[in-house]
């Protein structure tokens, strides 16, 4: 199989409608960070990130959909694994405090955006209330 | 949905996570666990997820209810077998100064934890 080839099958996505989901596109991140050689725990943080962010896709938003894919840094030559959280929710008012953590309108720990940016080396929201939101985050191997 | 099933040891309930439960399973879970606490009078819970390779800010935020309302009712709540990977990941969640629940490495520890939490109650009374 050539690399290329295997690029394309590697991109996974997941509909995101209910609770059910968020354990299939935990498994197919897990499956993804695995085969990539990625340490058990980083294994587990990116999984558990893409937990965080899926959840607030059912919770927020009701639907949306999950891209896991690899990614190659633009300069560094760095591989690594990228996930892309999209839906047409309400979006966030203000981002700023979700991302401080402890924030939450569902009763929830208010863990799950702060909580994803720290378990990932880079993260990325973009964000319009009445829109929706997209959330990129990113984890490289290390070397 | 998955029917988890709940073991009577001694005076204590022991319920064993074997798969990624979904938030309905989980939720169902909490609901068994507090009647058969009452049904069968136990003084203790124990509950083993040595077999979870991930808890998210919802599980463990359920995993802490679950252990405070077993602790409503007058028993004791033990968490055992949190993974390696898992403890990093939740300490960097953020999850370690909201989380106020009982932990041991493994079933056996769990065991001595729960007894000893039950015997330092009855002697120092109501606490």
């Amino acid at each position: 199989m050539s690399e290329s080839e295997e690029n394309e099958k590697e991109q996974k996505k997941v509909k995101i409608v209910s609770s059910a989901d968020i354990i299939a596109a935990r498994g197919k991140g897990r499956e993804l960070a695995k085969k990539m050689g990625f340490s058990v725990v980083d294994q587990t943080k990116i999984t558990t990130a893409i937990s965080e962010l899926t959840r607030n896709i059912v919770t927020y938003a009701g639907r949306g959909e999950v891209t896991i894919k690899k990614a190659r840094s633009k300069t560094g030559g760095k591989n690594g694994i990228v996930v892309v959280c999209i839906d047409e929710g309400p979006g966030i008012e203000d981002v700023g405090l979700v991302l401080k953590g402890g924030f939450s309108t569902s009763g929830s720990l208010g863990l799950g955006l702060s909580g994803a940016k720290q378990l990932m080396d880079e993260f990325e929201i973009k964000s319009k209330p009445g829109e929706g939101t997209v959330v990129t985050i990113k984890k490289w191997l290390r070397r | 949905m998955l029917d988890i099933p709940i073991l009577k040891i001694e005076d204590f309930l022991v319920v064993t996570i074997q798969s990624e439960l979904s938030d309905d399973e989980i939720s169902a879970l909490q609901e068994d666990i507090l009647f058969r606490i009452k049904d069968v009078g136990a003084a203790g819970l124990i509950i083993d997820i040595t077999a979870l390779d991930i808890v998210d800010s919802f599980m463990g935020r359920t995993l802490s209810n679950i252990a405070a309302t077993v602790e409503l009712l007058g028993a004791k709540a033990v968490v055992v077998g949190i993974r390696p990977a898992v403890a990093v990941t939740l300490v960097e969640l953020g999850i370690r100064v909201k989380w106020n629940v009982n932990t041991a490495l493994n079933f056996d520890r769990g065991m001595k934890l729960l007894k000893r939490l039950i015997e330092a109650e009855r002697r120092g009374g109501a606490s």
